[in-house]
């Protein structure tokens, strides 16, 4: 098998400019399998050329409703709009829209050209003129030297880049993207992750990507839809999502969170001796208050008489992530690795909470 | 190679074992497993044996030497022209049918109804486990009289008894493809189903089509009791009941119908290794 050709940056504008996005709407959506319920009044609004990513663990119903939206299945309820048109009744080999999954589809029996070349040999269009703009788009994913070779003489990253060539060449009114980097290496999908980026944002196309992998779609979209059980959990900016996830699973799901219980006073919660506004509102049936914290919302500090003690240690490059275990809860915080060497096992020390605001949740050990 | 303990030399046998690379390279007669060349050979020889009697008493004049005048007299044999174009013929429209049956057949199931793929599998072995006679009784009672007097009735048949070898390699076949995902991805494309099947599928199933093609056409020119009872003169039926005064000639025939049979599977097993070759 060859070996990956670095992916040239996207500053070529030899190729010409897709259509530009559509806006997409996924209203109500419901889809059983069976009793299984794999969208449950699932909603969703993309604006044109956003990149949205939907990401959740297995069996949340993120494929099902990319594949809603793709034409594969149809809604048992919920209506589908692609640039204000119900696309619902229209099979998927009309909806006109680009999408790369993730094992590599590459038609065995076409060269990288005619891969690419398919979709327009569809749309009747002179040979010339097909094989011209394949080249372009092969160029454009840095396959220039790639054209005429067939898909077992390419590796993983250069089918999924033909792949993603082939979807584009359509000038799709939509990208659908179904988890294309989960079969690559890890080098290969940091590359293709950042070309797909860009070739997005040049080409503005509406962008629909699935993944389970958070660190993909935190630093590849738009925005981030977090799902559950067949429905939107939280819809925000990756920024947003990491700091202010709005549910306990959107806190658990993304990122690192620990639970440690707390006292409610008024509108605020005391975190370690510290008084600390509730993000959004607290259950007020519960009887006791766990509070999520983030890694970096605590500070930790040397105190030979402090409550807390270390119990684990990461070293994770420029952070080591430490494990304090505190009170019956067990705490993760983030220092610097340059300042760990003062954190070994068994430290006795103390955490100060910097967090401007906290979820806070009903404690499980209430429940 | 075991761990090695403090004190311990590696001895050289070990190091070769380990990489018979270093081996130096070991005559034929030393790879040959003595086994299974023995097995081979009497093999080779149950079917080897009768082919050359019989092509002995084809080719061999009067004289001891060999002549190859009873392969020209193949054409001037009363009939043959005749059982030969009819075999053709129900090849042909045979191998036409139940491609056009059983491809998109096969495709639907095992994209939309995987479960039914062991329900399929019994049905498509049917034909090999009712006798031919079962089924020329089946026939004559309840088709209808036109088309029991029509020669394509064969080629209706044929098709039921190729299903089980057609199935059987356009599973395989099918089996070996992301099918699901090679037809979405198509169909994203802007592919309807006739052009999917046609510059997709077909493309990637050659070696399975032409297995099972050949099967067919080894089917039909070598099917003997249905032809016989339906009163059809096809080339296996002409074997056996020739006009003609020399057997010399019934012989030569089935040997080359054999020997042409042997070449195709021989063709087919290496395209098939070749396209093999090319996906992994």
């Amino acid at each position: 098998m060859s070996m990956d050709t670095q992916s040239p940056p996207i500053t070529s504008t030899e190729t010409s400019p897709a259509k530009s996005g559509a806006p997409v709407v996924l209203e109500n959506l419901t889809r059983r399998f069976g009793t299984t319920k794999a969208l449950d009044g699932f909603t969703l609004k993309i604006e044109p050329g956003e990149f949205v990513a939907l990401l959740g663990p297995s069996g949340c119903g993120k494929t099902t409703a990319l594949r809603v939206l793709a034409g594969f299945e149809r809604p048992d309820i919920g209506r589908v709009t692609v640039d204000g048109k119900d696309v619902v009744h229209i099979p998927a080999q009309k909806r006109d829209m680009g999408m790369v999954f993730q094992s590599y589809s590459l038609f065995p029996n076409m060269s990288a050209r005619d891969n690419v070349a398919f979709g327009l040999r569809l749309r009747h269009q002179r040979s010339a003129s097909r094989r011209t703009r394949a080249d372009e788009l092969l160029d454009l994913v840095g396959l220039a030297e790639h054209t005429t070779k067939y898909p077992h003489q390419l590796s993983g990253g250069q089918q999924q880049r033909v792949a993603l060539a082939r979807a584009l060449a359509i000038e799709p009114r939509v990208l659908l993207l179904d988890e294309p980097l989960s079969a690559l290496d890890a080098k290969v999908r940091a590359e293709l992750r950042d070309q797909i980026r860009a070739l997005q944002q040049r080409l503005m196309i509406t962008t629909v990507f699935v993944t389970h992998d958070q660190e993909e779609a935190l630093s590849m979209a738009d925005r981030v839809c977090v799902m559950s059980r067949g429905r939107a959990e939280q819809i925000a900016t990756p920024a947003e999502l990491y700091s202010r996830p709005s549910t306990e699973f959107v806190a658990q799901f993304v990122g690192i969170s620990s639970r440690v219980g707390v006292e409610r006073s008024g509108d605020s919660v005391n975190l370690f001796g510290r008084d600390v506004k509730i993000r959004g509102s607290a259950p007020e049936d519960a009887r006791s208050l766990d509070a999520l914290l983030r890694p970096e919302d605590v500070d930790v500090v040397v105190a030979p008489t402090g409550l807390g003690i270390v119990t684990h240690k990461s070293f994770l490059g420029a952070t080591t992530r430490l494990e304090i275990g505190i009170g019956g809860a067990s705490v993760k915080a983030d220092v610097f690795s340059s300042a760990a060497d003062v954190f070994e096992l068994g430290t006795r020390v103390d955490l100060v909470a910097n967090a401007r605001d906290v979820l806070v949740t009903a404690s499980r050990q209430a429940s | 190679m075991a761990s090695l303990e403090l004190g311990q030399t590696i001895e050289h046998d070990v190091v070769m074992e380990d990489h018979p690379e270093l081996q130096p390279e070991q005559s034929w007669f030393r790879r040959v497993h003595w086994g299974r060349g023995v097995v081979l050979w009497i093999a080779a020889a149950y079917f080897i044996i009768p082919f050359y009697a019989a092509m002995k008493f084809c080719l061999q004049n009067v004289n001891g030497g060999f002549s190859l005048q009873t392969l020209s007299q193949i054409g001037d044999a009363p009939q043959f022209t005749s059982a030969l174009w009819l075999s053709t013929q129900l090849a042909v429209v045979t191998m036409v049918i139940v491609m056009v049956l059983m491809v998109p057949t096969m495709i639907y199931v095992h994209l939309r109804m995987p479960r039914f793929r062991r329900v399929m599998e019994v049905i498509t072995i049917l034909p090999i486990v009712i006798p031919p006679i079962v089924l020329v009784v089946g026939i004559d009672g309840s088709w209808p009289q036109w088309l029991k007097s029509s020669q394509w009735l064969l080629a209706l048949v044929y098709v039921v008894l190729a299903m089980p070898y057609v199935y059987r390699s356009l599973d395989a076949g099918l089996g070996a493809l992301d099918l699901k995902t090679l037809v979405e991805a198509a169909r994203s494309l802007g592919s309807g189903w006739v052009s999917i099947i046609w510059r997709v599928l077909v493309p990637n199933l050659r070696s399975a089509l032409l297995s099972a093609s050949v099967l067919t056409l080894a089917l039909v020119f070598g099917e003997f009791t249905i032809a016989n009872l339906e009163g059809w003169q096809t080339v296996p039926v002409w074997i056996y009941l020739a006009p003609t005064d020399n057997a010399r000639i019934n012989t030569l025939v089935a040997m080359i119908a054999l020997l042409g049979t042997c070449l195709v599977l021989m063709l087919i097993v290496s395209l098939d290794r070749k396209s093999h070759s090319r996906r992994s």
